[in-house]
């Protein structure tokens, strides 16, 4: 186990090429969850948690059943299946085991199947020629920064509820040239990859 | 007449980006450049076209209770021929779109109108709204990627149009940042003139 190479897929994960400032993936729920501090709390929870089990998944079934078949063409067909299915599990099993976390988290999960860094990280791991562990690691750590830039931008969207805006920058503009802004602070990880 | 409508709808009037707010994630991302944003348009709007004809066409036979699985099946098929097809044929666009390929399956406009407006509307009418809803995305995308490939490199189509001893490349414009500030000053602009409109 080489774990240089898991803290620098973590790093890399959460501040270098973080989901959403740099590589676009999850802009929907970003924009559209971000307006209270605790929906984006919950949302991004909720995400941590099927990023890693997505990776895990998706990591497994490609591996031990699209490789040695020779079908890596029905990839994208199965992830989304997976990643669908999985999410209603998920559901199903915290509604049953947790039902103040279900109440708590309900509503985001069904969203989380259409976020497209769910899809993203899975696609990424057979990309990059990950193993299970870095594939995990990746997911779990990718979901961290997407909550992390999610839990940001809606502490700074509290505060534009009573700030004087222009009407036109009302709403979604503001918060894309707020994005703006966080991404160029963003940008300077970058000096961090190896 | 009524058919034109739903051609035209997707240009300005319900654009799927500027209006609906649909599927920002490719649009940021592939918009670095005019051929990227051509080449994403295409791939999306065929995806669009035929999974929309597919789903009109099924729409009787899908039960209600599981259309959404059904539906994202059908997408996933036509986005693997896409990514199939353009990794033999076009290499270096499909290495430069990466994975934003497989991810148009996600990409929200495309289960957006199979849901709104292909499972329940004839099969002419959806392959309208469809090139309608592709034309109206492409066109969004080449405007973004007009602005941010002209002021990051000068260039349009790597043709250099301003060249470096008049004019200094911003790079920032290509960068993640400016895909962020050119989208969001372009809405901005755009709610500006509806709110002009309104008042006049």
């Amino acid at each position: 186990m080489d774990f240089g190479k898991l803290i620098v897929i973590s790093i890399g994960a959460v501040f270098i090429n973080n989901y959403i400032f740099s590589r676009f993936l999850g802009i929907c729920p970003f924009v559209g969850v971000s307006k209270k501090l605790d929906s984006a709390t919950g949302m991004g929870f909720a995400v941590i948690f099927v990023m890693s089990l997505a990776s895990a998944v998706c990591y497994a079934l490609n591996t031990y059943l699209l490789v040695p078949l020779k079908l890596e063409f029905l990839q994208t067909l199965l992830f989304i299946l997976v990643i669908a299915a999985l999410v209603q599990f998920v559901e199903m099993v915290i509604a049953k085991i947790s039902p103040s976390l279900y109440t708590a988290l309900g509503i985001y999960l069904p969203l989380i199947t259409t976020n497209c860094a769910v899809l993203g990280v899975a696609v990424l791991n057979v990309n990059e020629k990950f193993t299970f562990i870095e594939s995990l690691v990746n997911g779990f750590m990718g979901g961290i920064g997407f909550t992390m830039a999610l839990l940001l931008m809606s502490g700074l969207r509290e505060r534009y509820e009573t700030a004087d805006i222009p009407k036109p920058f009302q709403g979604f503009p503001i918060t894309f040239v707020t994005a703006a802004s966080m991404g160029l602070a963003f940008m300077g990880f970058a000096g961090l990859s190896f | 007449m009524k058919m034109m409508g739903e051609l035209t709808k997707g240009f300005f009037k319900e654009n799927p980006i500027f209006v609906i707010m649909l599927g920002m994630c490719p649009t940021l991302a592939t918009s670095t450049s005019m051929s990227n944003a051509v080449g994403m348009g295409i791939a999306a709007t065929f995806v669009l076209v035929c999974s929309n004809i597919l789903i009109s066409i099924l729409r009787k036979i899908i039960p209600n209770t599981i259309r959404i699985p059904c539906y994202i099946v059908v997408i996933a098929a036509f986005v693997t021929i896409v990514d199939l097809s353009m990794k033999a044929w076009f290499p270096e666009l499909s290495k430069s779109l990466g994975i934003f390929i497989p991810l148009i399956v996600v990409n929200c406009i495309i289960l957006g109108r199979a849901e709104a407006f292909a499972g329940k509307n004839g099969i002419i009418a959806s392959t309208l709204d469809g090139i309608g809803m592709g034309i109206g995305f492409t066109m969004a995308l080449l405007l973004l990627a007009f602005i941010r490939e002209l002021t990051g490199t000068g260039k349009l189509f790597n043709i250099v149009i301003l060249p470096e001893n008049y004019f200094n490349p911003a790079l920032i414009m290509i960068l993640p940042p400016g895909a962020f500030l050119v989208l969001g000053s372009l809405m901005a602009l755009f709610a500006w003139l509806r709110l002009r409109k309104e008042k006049a």
